[in-house]
């Protein structure tokens, strides 16, 4: 009686990986064509499991459609330095190069009393009753764009406070307030999706796990039959993590296609709407990135999921 | 090659399944093992290939001590064990080559020599034509000869079987007495329950004899 006989692992044939990638590929094939075997089982599964998916991946791009308009518009940020109605427009001018040379200025657009009636009249429709007028009412207005260092939110109102302060000023509007709440929606809703992402994450993890277990059900007699002939845990529960890893792949496939189908939809009125505001915004899809996150995403739950169903059941079937 | 000390096991709720059984059985021997039904034939074999552990005692199988064995290692000590059982157990949605192959794509051979190893167990029990039909279109003859090929065809030194003739008529138990004889004389250690009183006479061969879980009668090694 020698220790090595006592230790059968000694006597497992070595280790080849030609053929432990050649069982890979054979189990994995078999386990995809079991699922196609049964075409609309696997199709209802899979539809459940993509449009629990779909759900937070579509919500995820549109708050990131949202989130690049809306930091367009903040980047952007410009001071509108209405003057008093008294000022003329060579004062206008005047004032216009003298606030230049400041260090946080980057640009200045004099918009003049005669253009800013200009387009007023072409942009109100109150073309005739405008002629009627004998002054014209309204003040000139210098576009202050501030250096790019200083457009934050904060450091724009100082230079707010300041042009503030100089006499010839009327009102001064850095209108980014809404903006600014937009971007505060915008993260909270963030934070909503990615709790609801990882509330449905555990719905998917459910589903496959279920699907799962009544697969192991069905195939009792095999696990039990695959032990006798002394196959270890590991070669029993592979086909079972290739068929949930199929099942997740197959769901992140559907919830693409669900989530590119639905921006297709509303991207035709998006581009409408974007055109009356003048914008030439485009609805961004999925990208690259986001779809092989998905995708790898999608197919590791599935074997999350298949694992905790195989480890948790697996064990109980013992040959008798 | 098989060495029972003093074993015996209880079910819970009291059944005596075994109790204190001792025996000795040489490698290359072809053993029967009998007694009614209950006597404990199939317990003695589930614990030889740890379908079941002992509740006391000691068992041996190939020289290693099956009390102290790990769960992890069970897997290894049953590819050196052949079970053969009276259902067959076979696996109906698959052909009777996939079946046989079994045992080897456990082990992680390769293609080729898988489907060497399998005609050549297939041939041995007369089915090599039969490698492509589902076990289920076959007769009981035939599936219990798949079930043989199966066991066989990863070459173990033990083979067990439980009743591998209960369901054949004498003809067709005849024949696969006559194929366990073959795999003996190439040295295959076999140990046979059956209550086939009428074959075993005829065979001649070593014979326990279980009652009441109690080893009461062994015939000792012939030859």
């Amino acid at each position: 009686m020698s220790r090595g006989r006592n230790n059968p692992m000694q006597r497992r044939p070595g280790f080849r990986p030609d053929i432990w990638l050649q069982r890979h590929l054979q189990v994995a094939l078999a386990s995809l064509g079991r699922l196609m075997n049964a075409p609309l089982g696997t199709l209802m599964t899979a539809a459940v499991i993509g449009i629990a998916l779909a759900l937070p991946i579509g919500l995820h791009v549109l708050l990131n459609n949202l989130q690049n308009v809306s930091g367009g518009w903040e980047s952007g940020a410009s001071i509108s330095l209405f003057l008093q109605q008294e000022i003329s427009d060579k004062q206008a001018t005047a004032l216009s190069k003298k606030l230049r040379l400041h260090q946080r200025i980057e640009s200045i657009q004099v918009i003049s009393k005669a253009s800013a009636m200009a387009e007023f009249r072409r942009l109100s429709g109150f073309g005739d009753a405008l002629k009627a007028l004998d002054s014209n009412p309204l003040p000139a207005l210098l576009v202050i764009l501030p250096k790019r260092e200083y457009s934050t939110p904060e450091t724009a109102q100082l230079l707010v406070r300041e042009l503030g302060l100089l006499p010839e000023t009327d009102i001064v509007q850095l209108d980014l307030q809404w903006v600014r709440r937009l971007q505060a929606i915008t993260e909270i809703a963030q934070r909503a999706v990615l709790v609801l992402a990882t509330l449905l994450g555990l719905a998917v993890l459910l589903i496959i796990g279920n699907t799962i277990r009544l697969e192991i059900q069905n195939r009792h007699a095999e696990i039990e039959i695959t032990k006798l002939i002394g196959a270890t845990n590991g070669f029993i529960r592979r086909p079972f993590l290739y068929t949930g890893l199929w099942y997740g792949l197959f769901g992140g496939i559907i919830a693409w296609l669900l989530v590119a189908i639905s921006i297709l939809l509303i991207s035709g009125p998006v581009a409408e709407l974007a055109m009356l505001y003048q914008s030439a915004f485009d609805l961004s899809s999925l990208d690259i990135t986001t779809t092989l996150l998905l995708l790898t995403g999608s197919a590791g739950l599935g074997l999350l999921g298949s694992w905790i169903a195989v480890g948790r059941h697996l064990s109980a079937i013992e040959p008798s | 090659m098989i060495h029972f000390d003093n074993v015996s096991k209880r079910y819970p709720g009291g059944h005596t399944g075994l109790a204190g059984v001792s025996f000795r059985i040489e490698p290359g021997e072809m053993v029967f093992l009998t007694g009614h039904s209950g006597a404990g034939k199939s317990t003695l074999l589930k614990l030889i290939g740890l379908l079941e552990r002992s509740s006391g005692g000691q068992v041996h199988v190939n020289d290693r001590n099956l009390t102290r064995l790990k769960s992890s290692q069970i897997p290894y000590h049953r590819r050196e064990v052949g079970m053969i059982f009276q259902d067959h157990r076979l696996l109906n949605d698959r052909t009777v080559f996939d079946n046989v192959a079994l045992p080897l794509v456990v082990s992680g051979l390769g293609y080729k020599e898988i489907s060497r190893r399998v005609h050549a167990a297939l041939d041995k029990v007369g089915l090599l034509n039969k490698e492509k039909a589902a076990p289920i279109t076959l007769s009981g003859g035939e599936q219990q000869r798949v079930g043989i090929a199966r066991t066989v065809v990863s070459k173990p030194p033990l083979v067990l079987a439980d009743e591998p003739t209960g369901n054949l008529d004498p003809k067709l138990s005849q024949e696969i007495m006559e194929l366990f004889g073959w795999f003996n004389q190439v040295g295959v250690t076999l140990l046979i329950a059956t209550h086939d009183l009428d074959l075993i006479s005829r065979m001649d061969r070593r014979i326990l004899t279980l009652h009441n879980g109690q080893l009461v009668q062994d015939t000792g090694k012939t030859e």
